[in-house]
């Protein structure tokens, strides 16, 4: 009886089977038996007999699509806690016997190994480093001296991030841009002994990109910029950082590529290993993005450390790295980023600048 | 290491000074430096070229004006002789008749007969020479080409300081500005006189010496950024062409359309070669790699060697028949004892098998049973 008044068409009920497929029997019957709260009509409990290749998105109707989505989901969580209790019984079962519980998948376990990871103890990389254009600077030849200027036209957050650069960096200066060609820019800067150039880019207000630039013929890297905090934004922070010079720590920089970008960052800092002060700037690698903190530390005893957040933060990310200073059309080009790698790093979760 | 020298596919000139023998099939990759052991970077290697057609032997070009010549069956570096005249890095090197001809950056070019360290013949080129070609089909054609340098064809028969073929500068573009030239590297075409060169303006030109058009007969365009390379495809009809943000593209010279693009290199493209024959293209540039790709059927990457310094050029040996070549003997006596049970009880000597037997472990297993036959308990239940 009601069952015709349904073949009708009644919006209450959500057995979309039965309007879908009049000649099959009422299969659907049964399992709505626990959900229907109106009279119970099917005599007969039967399985579901839905049509061969039916799944549940052909349902045009929405609220019994969702209807029946939401109930396949719950099946399915039911079932899958069964096979869990089933699996933990045997387990208990079989005690000691039982066989190693399998490890999970993590990012870290799936990587392939990156052969381009330096060996501590390689020859010809050391050779390569002692050699490069950073040598005179860890051969403590040169100091050095930063030009810190922006794209043109800055605006106020941009320029207070450089001026908390330029606190954070020693023997830093900071220049308003002027609509000036960097490649003009340049030879100024090494005729005045500038050992680096960076170059803060900014768009729609908030700084955005990062040209670093290694003065006499050094290499060029292009990092695109995220998440900027200024002092003003950092919780818990400490007072304003002091003239000392900080203690730069580098972690995870472990390929060739890592390596050269590490030593860039190092060279911006004088190579001192006696420290004053207790500040200290932390470049972070992790999976391709580099953290950028800045504390004051304070050793309490042996093991226990507090430290004090001053300082900007923000997070870089390598674009490309050209040999030679800046020169993006006619340059040579060490690395670039590329959209190839990232998918077959997806897949394979391999990064690029450590390992 | 001495046997194994004649073994290497690919010779590859790094900036540390370091010539590296790198074999594919056995995926090896030997470094070999003169005597000193040391790598120098003065010592940079720029230019490379087989002293032979049987290439036995390779000539070095380094930075500071030495040439090296190097053995391949040995293994060994023979003699180094000094070059001077002219500044900047040797651009080109070739042998003819017994004689070595290098060229400088300056536009030196100079003719240095075997045992004599003086030059019998010098050209002056022009200024900013980035590269100096030698013609496979005539060797005593020279070609010339750099910044502001056009493509000039040499003759060193002929005792003229004046080119055989000079290049001229195509017409003003749409603007009515001059279009610079920037020769960056340049081939010859086999089987005819043409000439095809890569600019820094990111063109490709054929240039035809033989028409009484001195400007080039096709052109077209590839990428955004400065041609670095470029290497002939087996076939004749098509280049294969390197950019600083490391793209390589095949370009037909028949149409001047894009056939393909590889993919892979992250840094600019320094040296390129194709086998002669095989569809096979080996690349190596700033990112310290070395790839070797197939060009057709299927169209990849085969071989990914990480070679630890900044890579200059390269050189592929001309050799067929590299799959057929035996990989390492290990294999071979593991194939042997799978099959004889026997042998599994050998297992400890062998010390190098018994690794590779462990994924096998259920097999022996099954073949036991079999081996046994009828009487075993096992297979009569």
């Amino acid at each position: 009886m009601a069952r015709s008044g349904e073949a009708g068409g009644g919006g209450e009920d959500r057995r979309g089977a039965k309007r879908k497929a009049p000649a099959e029997s009422p299969g659907e019957a049964p399992e709505d038996g626990a959900t229907e709260s109106g009279a119970p009509e099917q005599p007969q409990p039967r399985p579901a007999a839905f049509p061969p290749g039916f799944s549940i998105s052909e349902i045009k109707n929405k609220q019994r699509r969702h209807f029946m989505f939401v109930r396949w989901k719950q099946q399915q969580r039911k079932e899958k806690l069964a096979a869990k209790k089933k699996l933990k019984k045997e387990r208990e079962a079989l005690g000691d016997k039982a066989p190693p519980k399998p490890v999970p998948k993590t990012i870290e376990n799936q990587r392939v190994y990156d052969e381009t990871i330096v060996d501590p103890n390689d020859e010809e990389v050391a050779y390569d480093e002692a050699t490069d254009e950073f040598a005179s600077h860890f051969n403590r030849q040169t100091s050095p001296k930063i030009l810190i200027t922006t794209s043109d036209r800055p605006r106020g957050r941009t320029v207070r991030f450089c001026e908390q650069l330029s606190t954070v960096i020693p023997n830093s200066h900071v220049y308003y841009r002027r609509g000036l060609a960097l490649k003009r820019i340049i030879p100024q800067c090494i005729s005045r002994d500038f050992t680096d150039l960076i170059v803060i880019n900014e768009d729609r207000k908030i700084p955005n990109g990062l040209v670093l630039s290694h003065l006499p013929h050094g290499p060029t890297a292009h990092f695109r910029m995220s998440s900027v905090r200024l002092r003003k934004e950092i919780k818990r922070k400490g007072k304003e950082p002091t003239q000392h010079s900080p203690e730069v720590i580098l972690n995870n920089f472990t390929t060739r590529l890592g390596h050269s970008i590490g030593r860039m960052f190092a060279s911006l800092f004088p190579h001192d290993p006696q420290f004053i002060g207790r500040q200290v700037a932390t470049f972070h690698n992790q999976r391709d993005y580099i953290f950028f903190r800045f504390h004051r530390y304070l050793f309490k005893s042996e093991k226990k450390v507090g430290i004090q957040e001053l300082g900007p933060r923000f997070t870089l990310k390598l674009r490309s790295l050209q040999k030679g200073t800046f020169d993006s059309k006619y340059g040579e080009y060490e690395w670039v980023h590329k959209v190839c790698f990232r998918i077959s790093e997806i897949l394979v979760d391999q990064s690029v600048l450590k390992s | 290491m001495a046997a194994s020298a004649r073994w290497n596919h690919v010779w590859v000139g790094s900036e540390t000074g370091i010539l590296k023998g790198v074999n594919l099939v056995r995926k090896q990759a030997v470094n070999f430096t003169e005597a000193a052991g040391r790598p120098r970077r003065e010592e940079e290697v720029s230019a490379l070229c087989w002293a032979d057609a049987a290439e036995s032997q390779i000539l070095i070009g380094c930075a500071n004006g030495t040439v090296k010549s190097f053995s391949t069956e040995e293994g060994k570096f023979l003699r180094s002789r000094c070059c001077p005249g002219g500044e900047g890095t040797f651009r080109g090197l070739a042998k003819h008749d017994g004689c070595l001809v290098t060229c400088v950056e300056s536009g030196i070019l100079r003719v240095w007969p075997e045992d004599s360290s003086e030059h019998i013949k010098e050209l002056s080129v022009g200024p900013s020479v980035c590269r100096m070609r030698q013609d496979p089909d005539r060797p005593h054609i020279m070609a010339t080409g750099g910044k502001e340098n056009s493509l000039k064809v040499w003759d060193l028969q002929t005792s003229s300081r004046e080119p055989v073929f000079r290049a001229k500068n195509v017409r003003n573009d749409w603007l009515n500005l001059r279009v610079p030239i920037w020769d960056q590297d340049i081939q010859f075409l086999s089987g005819s006189q043409k000439i095809v060169t890569c600019t820094g303006h990111r063109q490709v030109r054929v240039y035809d010496p033989a028409s009484p058009q001195r400007r080039p007969v096709l052109e077209t365009t590839y990428g955004e950024y400065p041609l670095m390379a470029m290497t002939l495809t087996p076939g004749g009809n098509s280049v294969v062409v390197g950019n600083t943000h490391g793209q390589l593209a095949e370009i037909d010279l028949r149409q001047g359309r894009l056939v393909c693009c590889l993919k892979g290199l992250a840094g600019s493209v320094r040296g390129l070669q194709c086998h002669p024959t095989q569809p096979i293209l080996a690349s190596c540039g700033l990112d310290r790699v070395l790839r070797v790709h197939r060009l057709r059927e299927p169209r990849g990457l085969e071989h990914k060697v990480y070679l630890k310094s900044r890579l200059n050029c390269l050189l592929l040996s001309g050799r067929d028949n590299w799959e057929d070549e035996p990989r390492d003997p290990a294999p071979v006596p593991y194939e042997e004892t799978e099959t004889d049970e026997l042998w599994d009880s050998l297992v400890p000597v062998v010390a190098g098998a018994k690794r590779k037997q462990r994924p096998l472990g259920a097999q022996p297993g099954g073949k036991k049973q079999q081996a046994l036959g009828g009487p075993s308990p096992v297979s009569s239940l």
